[in-house]
């Protein structure tokens, strides 16, 4: 493979850039594959990157009904943060942060991680006090976190409404200094690119329909282009994971809901942080093109339609208006939405299955594109090993039936209630 | 933006209502012998179907009844709705 660097790109410019090695091929998928990932999205691609390398099984094929990077690790906001509470969580999306500090030179290509801060207001004493709580419990986690007052604040977004006579006047916050963003793009990008030179078959336009299963084992996929034999499936398809669970006759805890975002036209830069709105569904960043990148809540039904409804749009920006008067004067660039695999307790399913060789990613909710790399990691050790890693222990199905749920959000059994 | 007919009051704008999920699920019934399983489907899993779903809504901001629309999760079409004791005609 072509290494990237700033000699490679001079070396190519001298020809006008037309010499570049293609990324990623686009092979014939075989007869045979020793791991099959369904799902071309970050969490897949990151998968089959670490089961080579981390497992050195390289026979192993990707599948993606349309093309990779097209669903939601195309479209999210871009935010990375390990802001947990309880353990199994902020253990795991720590673990995360670790692997995106240095994402960029394991993957030779740009991703972009910018550990710009990820600040959420608060708006009453009472939240002041459950974010200490929250700060304190990430810091015994060995997470970064900084309680903010409200002059820090005034200095950090001066622009933000800090009159006394606001209805959520700003009183603090809580800020992770190493929560940010990164090109989400470009995480799928340099996933696909290191596992395609590793000898993973990137096949696009290869819908499965259906799974040969014989005595409680997995046997091969059908597909639109073809029946592929294999030993193990792993399932990282998001918001279609119940289209899949019910070809393999699987209930599963999930619900699919369109979540929507939007961005602004691009204005110089003004906002520095990630920043969540404490009293309403609003969070904004800046992105390096200077578009106002924003996002709120579910627009609340079950929905499987990759398009949103404007009466949550509307929502969401009266409640950024509320803390950021000054974005009224904003044109709205574009707004899309991506379909959302609400699990029953707001934490994600990583688990092996009653069906030997079938293994599930799933439930990431709103949080999954910061989760890609620790996601793929210990997806592909789960897979490899036959055994769940230490870090997705708790995210198991079990724990529908346990009671040990990890209902960070505290909402209940009702995604749709932000 | 949706526009359903509460079944009550007619047809009103989508931001009258709020929403109350799949509509098939049953609570185990009171006094009888119940299993652990049947309260876990009960309160953790759900029809999430690509397509038809019968679900129920609330007329919140109207005559806060409770019924039950018919619609297609992939094209939100409405096909019908009805009273909670009732069963649909599509």
């Amino acid at each position: 493979m072509q290494k990237y660097s700033v000699f490679s790109l001079v070396k190519n410019a001298f020809t006008n850039h037309e010499n570049w090695e293609v990324a990623w091929k686009d092979p014939e998928p075989k007869k045979e594959y020793d791991v099959i990932i369904v799902g071309g999205g970050g969490h897949g691609l990151a998968t089959a990157y670490y089961l080579a390398k981390e497992h050195g099984i390289t026979n192993v094929a990707i599948l993606e009904k349309g093309w990779i990077g097209g669903g939601n690790v195309g479209r999210n906001t871009t935010i990375l943060r390990s802001n947990y509470m309880f353990d199994s969580n902020a253990h795991f999306y720590e673990f995360g942060m670790k692997l995106w500090e240095t994402l960029s030179q394991e993957l030779n290509y740009n991703v972009m991680y910018s550990p710009r801060g990820i600040i959420n207001l608060a708006h009453s004493d009472a939240q002041m006090n459950a974010y200490a709580r929250r700060g304190n419990s990430m810091r015994l986690n060995g997470i970064d976190a900084i309680l903010l007052g409200r002059d820090d604040l005034k200095k950090m977004i001066p622009f933000a409404d800090f009159s006394e006579t606001c209805r959520f006047p700003i009183h603090g916050g809580l800020m992770q200094p190493r929560g940010g963003t990164a090109r989400h793009d470009a995480v799928a990008w340099g996933y696909a690119r290191q596992a395609d030179s590793m000898g993973v078959d990137i096949i696009q336009n290869c819908e499965v329909t259906g799974f040969d299963v014989n005595n409680g084992k997995i046997e091969g996929v059908q597909t639109s282009r073809g029946n592929i034999k294999t030993k193990k499936v792993g399932l990282c398809v998001a918001g279609s994971t119940t289209l899949l669970a019910d070809m393999l006759n699987m209930r599963l805890p999930i619900e699919a809901h369109v979540l929507q975002a939007c961005v602004s036209e691009p204005v110089k830069p003004l906002l520095h942080n990630v920043v969540t709105f404490g009293a309403g569904h609003f969070y904004c960043s800046q992105s390096d093109k200077g578009e106002m990148v924003m996002g709120g809540d579910l627009d609340g039904y079950n929905s499987y339609a990759q398009r949103g409804n404007m009466p949550m749009i509307q929502h969401v920006l009266t409640g950024g208006l509320a803390v950021f008067p000054n974005f009224s004067r904003l044109k709205m660039l574009r707004t899309w939405g991506g379909i959302m695999d609400m699990s029953m307790d707001g934490s994600p399913i990583i688990d092996k299955t009653h069906i030997e060789g079938v293994y599930l990613n799933c439930g990431w909710c709103y949080g999954g594109f910061k989760a890609t790399p620790s996601s793929g990691f210990v997806f592909a050790h789960t897979i490899a090993q036959d055994q769940v890693h230490e870090l997705n222990s708790d995210f198991n199905l079990e724990r529908f039936h346990t009671g040990k749920i990890i209902d960070e959000k505290g909402v209940g059994p009702k995604p749709w209630i932000g | 933006m949706l526009e359903i007919k509460c079944p009550y009051c007619g047809k009103r704008s989508q931001n009258e209502f709020s929403y109350g999920g799949d509509a098939t699920i049953k609570r185990p019934k009171l006094g009888e012998e119940i299993s652990t399983e049947d309260w876990d489907n009960f309160v953790y899993y759900r029809d999430n179907p690509r397509g038809k779903h019968s679900e129920l809504w609330h007329h919140v901001s109207g005559c806060r009844q409770w019924f039950k629309v018919s619609r297609d999760t992939a094209t939100h079409e409405i096909f019908d709705t009805c009273k909670m004791n009732e069963d649909f005609n599509v």
